[in-house]
């Protein structure tokens, strides 16, 4: 059935076709895409979309992803991990080239949202690619020239996993009022002076002491959002303050 | 894995709900018809592995909403919520 766009309410998500711009390899299991997308209303850091597939037999797999731009970027970015059993992922940064389409939804959320109106301090904890949409925020607290002072507590396998590292590692060294530190959980470089450890309690403690009145966000796979979100808890943090954003199992 | 691995929030009914809401749906504020929380859609514990999605009270882990699509319909179960606050449109 054909559906008049005039009947669709204001608001309603409705799919879009996006157009690969640039693939553009973030770590050996990361990538970012580079779309063009006609008729997008533009987004707020924190935001997702969906993605869906479709085979030639009609067969549609479907699955979110964060968006990594700040607000008024020209191009959507999407940073995508690279799943061993995934059934999108995969396709997205193994088999798609430039000038290539898909559909997608969005943008989605407003709940793991930050624009800089509700200030900070703005304290993040990122597991893996659960760094995209706090990266977005980062982007626009940048962008922006924002000067909450902002904090990233972020946990990767290795030194070669740590997305946006070059970048990262910028913004920090160009402004004072924003602090990134990394723990490596499986290997880390010789003379690697940082945490070497996965989140922990006392961990959080040490990167945020004094900050319950912060807005704080956490992204991750599932059972590391548990972890951050309840040490954060624990030592002081409201816990409506805390938002989480859970993706599911790591691709471990 | 176990089914604590396969937890996600309110954030992943954003695309779901968008289909159905103008407004959107994960800052809209629900309260537990059995405990009497309100939470942000968005706080709400979720599972997606059902033939649906099933949203369940992070306070008292009561059901309180789920959603299925499928042949072209979407069927939204709201029986755990005793009220659905959102931001009417400007």
């Amino acid at each position: 059935m054909k559906i008049d766009p005039a009947i669709i309410p204001l608001g309603a998500l409705r799919w879009l076709l996006a157009e690969v711009v640039e693939l553009v390899p973030e770590t050996p299991r990361v990538t970012s895409l580079v779309l063009d997308v006609p008729g997008w209303a533009g987004h707020r850091p924190g935001q997702h979309v969906d993605v869906r597939l479709t085979a030639e037999d009609g067969y549609q797999a479907q699955r979110s992803y964060s968006i990594a731009t700040p607000a008024d970027a020209e191009r959507l970015v999407l940073t995508v991990e690279e799943l061993d059993d995934g059934e999108v992922s995969p396709f997205l940064t193994e088999e798609l080239g430039a000038g290539d389409r898909f559909e997608l939804r969005g943008p989605i959320g407003g709940h793991f949202v930050w624009d800089g109106s509700a200030g900070g301090p703005l304290h993040l904890v990122g597991g893996g690619s659960g760094v995209v949409p706090l990266m977005a925020m980062l982007r626009h607290r940048a962008a922006a020239g924002l000067d909450v002072p902002a904090t990233l507590l972020y946990s990767s396998r290795t030194l070669e996993d740590v997305i946006y590292r070059e970048e990262l590692d910028a913004l920090a060294r160009a402004d004072p009022a924003f602090r990134v530190v990394h723990t490596l959980t499986r290997a880390q470089p010789e003379a690697w002076d940082g945490y070497a450890r996965r989140i922990d309690g006392e961990m959080l403690a040490e990167v945020f002491e004094g900050g319950g009145e912060a807005n704080a966000f956490v992204c991750g796979p599932t059972r590391f959002v548990e972890v951050a979100a309840d040490g954060l808890v624990a030592i002081g943090y409201e816990p409506g303050s805390v938002r989480t954003e859970r993706f599911g199992p790591s691709g471990a | 894995m176990d089914t604590a691995d396969l937890m996600l929030d309110g954030n992943a009914l954003g695309g779901a709900l968008g289909e159905v809401f103008v407004a959107e749906i994960t800052v809209a504020r629900s309260t537990c018809g059995s405990c009497g929380a309100v939470r942000e859609i968005g706080a709400l514990v979720v599972y997606t592995q059902a033939p649906g999605s099933v949203a369940r009270c992070p306070d008292c882990d009561a059901v309180l909403l789920r959603v299925v699509r499928a042949e072209g319909r979407i069927w939204l179960e709201l029986q755990g919520v005793s009220c659905l606050e959102l931001r009417a449109p400007a």
